[in-house]
């Protein structure tokens, strides 16, 4: 096919102005993190920084709690992650692989569910919360996310395209359901796994709502909370702010960046259909 | 064993595989489920010793006269009405762009997927800085311009097109790989036939690519706007734990996080959350069936 060099020419431009605007708020983060914060007004005024200040970066270990807000993000997204994949794994695999009565009525209400937004639950969750004396405790912050119909959703779709001559096989072998799921099920599913755990990693990392609710002193805020705590704190000292923001987002980008063929052929291929 | 129906037996085997998923979802997803719509009703309510003294609609009576329930309601539409249709239009842009490209389209991918991955909070606190009337960005290149600086984040006026920025800003990475898929099984020979039938690359677009992307764009244009509704980190992050000044960008959830969180009036949150509810039930109906209601009226072209 042969294409214009015009129209080419106009996409890249499209593109690349695009990019660049999709960049802009990561790039200003990054120069204002290097930039003097010692000055009274903290506002710098210069565009870039004279000196590279990767004070700032030690700084804000000191400024506020920070290490603890990370201990805690690093510690409810690993366990809610793990969690839900055991819990998703698990069902996906009863739902698709074994028979039991009410299988359609489950899936049924699974698909409901996940069209429930949920801001409506944070309410009534809270009260039960409250009621168990969980409040500002890991286990609030944990355990109502140990479950996502979604991942379930996600997982049975991918575990129903799984050839069942493989299971039976299996079992005729003398495998049991236990041996099939973790020994070739699991293993063979391992991108989209991959892309789930993924997906789950950013939305706990990420989470606010939540946290900002269940918690309430800087033993048990995850990085988001703490982030606005050391904004009041701090004021407008954009230098150590914008150090503290880059601290936030930039694992994630790394993460992504190492693992990002398996989420997005994981998207695409699970709205192809659409 | 294989191919078998169900026995009492195999079901109980199976429910030990459920048990963990079926326990924290009834607890934490279809209890609290029944007491939202409960509690709205609850007009005098101790949560602590969750003693209910009466039941009514006061709750809501309450909402349809509270004039920042109102407000919230405004700013929540407007901010969906103008926010959806603009992420869609330039994920669509961008998409149909990638799709076009050959050299570079991974590189510009993945830049474009970034806001996707990106703490809201961190980055509202960035738009923040942006925004800012002395030294932020946005005022520095008005200025090269001979502009004279807006105080986007303190005059009602542009606090919620500062908003809008931010949400379509980090709608787009999402949409875009959307786009992206349903694009690339677009089958090349329709788009080739077309050209010999001696159709532009415009009408080709219009004709071809487009009336075969619409199921796509519907569902896009339906998670968009869900997104948009849903709208409160960004508010949160962007006015340092307001809504803005006048209460510019009051959204619905921003309305229920006040009413329950700072104002401890959990009755009346409840009531918010389940007309919160109520409105982007209907939103995503309403759409679907528009949309239906289009796809049948163009008969043979879908």
């Amino acid at each position: 096919m042969n294409r214009h060099p015009w129209l080419t020419l106009f996409w890249g431009l499209v593109l690349t102005i695009g990019a660049v605007l999709t960049l802009m708020p990561f790039v200003w983060m990054i120069l204002t993190s290097l930039q003097p914060a010692a000055t009274t007004l903290s506002i710098p005024t210069s565009w870039f920084p004279r000196s590279l200040n990767w004070v700032n970066y030690l700084n804000i270990w000191r400024a506020a709690p920070f290490a603890q807000y990370c201990l805690n993000s690093l510690l409810v997204t690993l366990t809610t992650t793990l969690g839900q994949l055991l819990t998703s794994i698990l069902a996906a695999f009863a739902l698709t692989h074994l028979r039991f009565y009410g299988r359609r009525l489950l899936f049924g209400l699974l698909l409901i569910l996940m069209l429930i937004p949920g801001e409506l639950l944070i309410i009534p969750n809270f009260i039960t919360l409250a009621q168990l004396h969980w409040i500002n405790t890991y286990a609030a912050l944990i355990v109502p996310w140990l479950a996502s119909v979604l991942m379930v959703i996600t997982l049975h779709q991918a575990f129903l395209s799984q050839p069942k001559t493989l299971y039976y096989a299996a079992r005729l072998d003398g495998a049991s359901d236990w041996q099939y799921l973790w020994h070739i099920l699991v293993p063979t599913n391992w991108p989209v796994i991959t892309a789930v755990t993924l997906l789950q990693v950013i939305g706990s990392w990420n989470a606010f709502m939540w946290p900002l609710i269940v918690t309430n002193d800087d033993a048990r805020r995850t990085l988001p909370v703490g982030l606005m705590a050391f904004t009041t704190e701090q004021g407008t000292n954009y230098p150590l702010l914008m150090a503290a923001t880059v601290c936030v987002i930039f694992p994630l980008i790394l993460l992504y960046l190492a693992l990002q063929k398996y989420l997005v052929s994981n998207i695409l291929s699970s709205h192809s259909k659409g | 064993m294989l191919n078998a129906k169900p026995t009492w037996k195999s079901t109980l085997k199976t429910l030990l595989y459920l048990a963990p998923l079926l326990l924290i979802t009834a607890v934490f997803t279809i209890w609290p489920l029944l007491n939202a719509f409960l509690m709205s009703v609850y007009t005098k309510y101790n949560y602590f010793t969750d003693h209910v003294g009466a039941i009514g609609w006061n709750n809501f009576a309450y909402l349809w006269h509270d004039p920042l329930f109102h407000l919230a309601c405004r700013n929540t539409l407007l901010l969906a009405l103008v926010a959806t249709p603009l992420t869609v239009a330039l994920s669509l842009l961008i998409a149909y762009g990638l799709n076009r490209i050959h050299h570079l389209a991974r590189f510009f991918r993945t830049i474009y997927f970034l806001p996707f991955v990106t703490s809201t909070i961190a980055v509202g606190l960035v738009w923040n800085w942006i925004f800012r009337l002395d030294g932020g960005l946005l005022n520095r290149i008005l200025g090269w311009f001979g502009y004279s600086a807006i105080d986007w984040l303190n005059d009602p006026h542009y606090a919620l097109a500062a908003l809008m920025v931010v949400c379509v800003w980090q709608g787009l990475g999402f949409n875009i790989l959307l786009f992206l898929a349903s694009l690339n099984h677009i089958d090349q020979r329709y788009t080739a036939a077309a050209r010999l039938d001696g159709a532009n690359a415009w009408q080709r677009f219009t004709n071809v690519t487009w009336p075969l992307l619409l199921p796509m764009t519907i569902l896009i244009i339906v998670n968009t706007a869900l997104t948009n509704f849903k709208v409160f980190d960004q508010v949160y992050a962007l006015f340092h734990g307001s809504a803005g000044p006048g209460n510019a960008d009051l959204t619905l959830l921003y309305y229920l996080y006040q009413k329950f969180y700072v104002e401890n009036q959990y009755a009346v949150a409840a009531a918010s959350g389940v007309i919160f509810f109520l409105l982007i039930g209907g939103v995503t109906l309403l759409t679907y069936g528009y949309f239906r209601h289009r796809r049948r009226q163009m008969g043979g072209r879908l």
